[in-house]
């Protein structure tokens, strides 16, 4: 025997009481698992943003269009060292609910661009460069529709259509690609540019909008100064700011998330500590003689408030550690059904981390101070209540 | 056994309890002498101050005035964490009511003790054998409390008071709430534990009978000795 023995003894001596103790803290903390991943998902986009690629795009709003003689102005500005465009395809597949991110691009500027993030077989580099109907695919992609090198895959647009009146535009997929980084989503396709506005009946000779690397974030605020003020007072005023405040300005079309998943969050941990700090009082009442008699025994005044804080502290681990892994089950089993809106939901190690920063808070705040009292507690007069 | 060690000296003690605004005084300049190997039974009305002297001798409570002397150490100035130290080392307590972890088995209540102690696992599983075998209790070394008679359980507690080896027995009515046939077994024990092992016991108890096996009487009436036949000091 030990004291961890003597802790978990104590823990479970009302089996019952401990349980529905460890079921609350599961609640809670598997709320907190699914909630916080479905946040750290959505904020995925803004930590793949890098701080010195910035996005160009029309004043009015994203999805306005931008002429795609701006490439070439926008290459020229001083401190730009990388620049490429990329146009929204709208794309789906056989089916209108089969939504797929579908971009059209320049590829040589764009997989020089991006070359950070995707991983692209120098091949299949090639073969998108040469190929004017070719596509590359992302891993995530191939795998959910079953796409292979070679096949020849139509892609329908909700918003474009071909000069000869069809929707649908026929591709060659050349490559697939993968990702450079856990947090980058490979559930995409791109395919060239010229070929989409050759073939395309409006719209002709513009892009969606530009994305460009400086040579160091500190040239940033003069870079993105000098394009808005390139085109400023013109039919097509842009709006430049970094990937990354671009992407933050997106999710906030949402609302606060992080303000609505800390509320409930904050409300099932709330709501958990009242009942677990109540039991946890109660339950180191009820052994008042018990850690009076210990203290007899020569157990000090410390060592019965590391028992105490040690039992509230297991149960917070125990309940927590069980939420988090039925959080990370609900994840795995919604993951497949998720991936077109959050390709990359999981319970990350941050997640994982703050959850054990938050088990040890847990059982500290409601350990101690059944765990103070029990350390001041007066052995004659412990000894002397029934 | 007995020499003239004291094993336990209280030179001039007061102790008083506040209750609202009036104090009760418990004892007032008590003295008292028992020598190692003694077996001595406190006896009284209840209120007479027969526990809080049990208390006062086991460090576990404080004394207003006076020295406390036990097992060769001045208690009364040690610091709650120097007397827990002191009482893991020196003293053994009895109770009437057992106080055993009703969660443990009775040789986990009795390996608690050793807890305190640096002995490695198999060392401390061999005391507990060797306690729970003096009290002839080592049948029930994996059994919980409520599978034990009310006898088994008060032998299981002797064997955590005595698990640690201590100098000095305090039995606050160790068969108060026995029948007078397990009493007696108790009681027998605790004189083999005094007479074999060189325990120093002192008990306190209501009853005459299980007086009868210390080798001296102390009767304590409100806060003094009225009859110290055989007292050392």
């Amino acid at each position: 025997m030990n004291d961890l023995t003597l802790v978990r003894k104590n823990l479970f001596r009302k089996r019952l009481r401990a349980w529905l103790m460890i079921v609350s803290i599961l609640t809670a903390f598997a709320i907190f698992g699914v909630l916080a991943s479905f946040w750290q998902a959505l904020n995925v986009g803004q930590d793949v943003g890098n701080t010195d690629r910035l996005i160009v795009v029309n004043k009015i709003n994203f999805t306005q269009d931008l002429p795609v003689s701006y490439f070439d102005r926008v290459r020229e500005i001083a401190g730009v060292r990388q620049v490429t465009h990329l146009s929204w395809f709208g794309g789906y597949y056989q089916d209108p609910k089969n939504l797929l991110v579908v971009l059209a691009v320049e590829p040589a500027s764009y997989m020089e661009l991006y070359g950070n993030d995707i991983d692209i077989p120098p091949e299949a580099q090639q073969a998108f460069k040469r190929e004017r109907t070719g596509a590359l695919v992302g891993e995530d992609m191939a795998k959910k529709w079953g796409w292979k090198i070679g096949d020849r895959v139509p892609i329908a647009s909700n918003i474009f259509s071909q000069r000869s009146g069809s929707h649908t535009w026929d591709f060659t997929i050349v490559g697939t690609f993968s990702a450079r980084r856990l947090q980058v989503n490979t559930n995409f396709m791109v395919f060239q540019y010229a070929y989409f506005d050759e073939t395309r009946s409006f719209s002709k000779d513009f892009i969606g909008w530009i994305a460009l690397r400086t040579g160091s974030p500190s040239l940033n605020d003069r870079v993105i100064k000098a394009i808005d003020q390139t085109f400023a007072n013109s039919p097509y005023e842009t709006a430049t700011d970094t990937e990354k405040a671009l992407n933050m300005a997106f999710i906030a079309q949402f609302g606060n998330i992080a303000l609505f998943v800390k509320l409930i969050v904050g409300a099932a941990f709330a709501t958990m500590l009242m009942i677990v700090g109540n039991t946890m009082a109660l339950s180191v009442r009820e052994r008042t003689r018990e850690i009076g008699v210990l203290k007899t025994l020569g157990f000090s005044g410390g060592r019965i408030l590391r028992l105490v804080l040690s039992e509230s502290i297991l149960l917070a681990f125990i309940g927590g550690l069980m939420g988090l892994g039925l959080a990370m089950l609900f994840i795995v089993s919604v993951r497949g059904r998720l991936i077109d809106i959050l390709p990359s939901v999981s319970i990350a190690p941050t997640v994982m981390l703050t959850g054990v920063a938050l088990m040890l808070g847990l059982g500290f705040v409601t350990g101690f101070i059944p765990a103070l009292s029990a350390m001041r507690l007066k052995i004659a007069v412990a000894l002397g209540r029934s | 056994m007995s020499s003239d060690i004291a094993m336990v000296r209280l030179v001039g003690v007061s102790k008083h309890y506040v209750k609202g605004n009036e104090t009760i005084a418990v004892f007032e300049h008590l003295d008292l002498s028992i020598v190692q190997g003694d077996f001595v039974a406190v006896m009284g009305p209840s209120g007479s101050g027969k526990t809080t002297l049990l208390h006062l001798i086991g460090g576990i409570d404080g004394r207003d005035a006076g020295e406390i002397h036990v097992a060769g150490a001045r208690i009364d100035g040690l610091s709650e964490w120097q007397l827990a130290r002191w009482r893991a080392t020196n003293v053994g307590f009895i109770f009437q009511f057992y106080n055993l972890m009703p969660m443990l088995t009775a040789a986990q209540n009795v390996e608690l003790p050793l807890l305190l102690t640096r002995l490695s696992g198999h060392e401390r599983r061999r005391h507990v054998e060797t306690a729970l075998k003096v009290v002839h209790a080592a049948d029930r070394a994996t059994h919980l409390p409520r599978e034990m008679s009310a006898g088994q359980q008060q032998r299981v507690a002797i064997a955590r008071a005595i698990v640690s080896d201590p100098k000095l027995l305090l039995c606050d009515e160790p068969t108060g709430d026995l029948d007078r046939v397990t009493g007696d077994h108790i009681l027998t024990i605790l004189q083999v534990l005094n007479r074999d092992f060189g325990k120093t016991v002192v008990m306190v108890t209501h009853d005459p009978a299980a007086a009868k096996y210390a080798k001296r009487v102390l009767h304590l009436d409100k806060g003094r000795f009225t009859e110290k036949t055989g007292l050392a000091a």
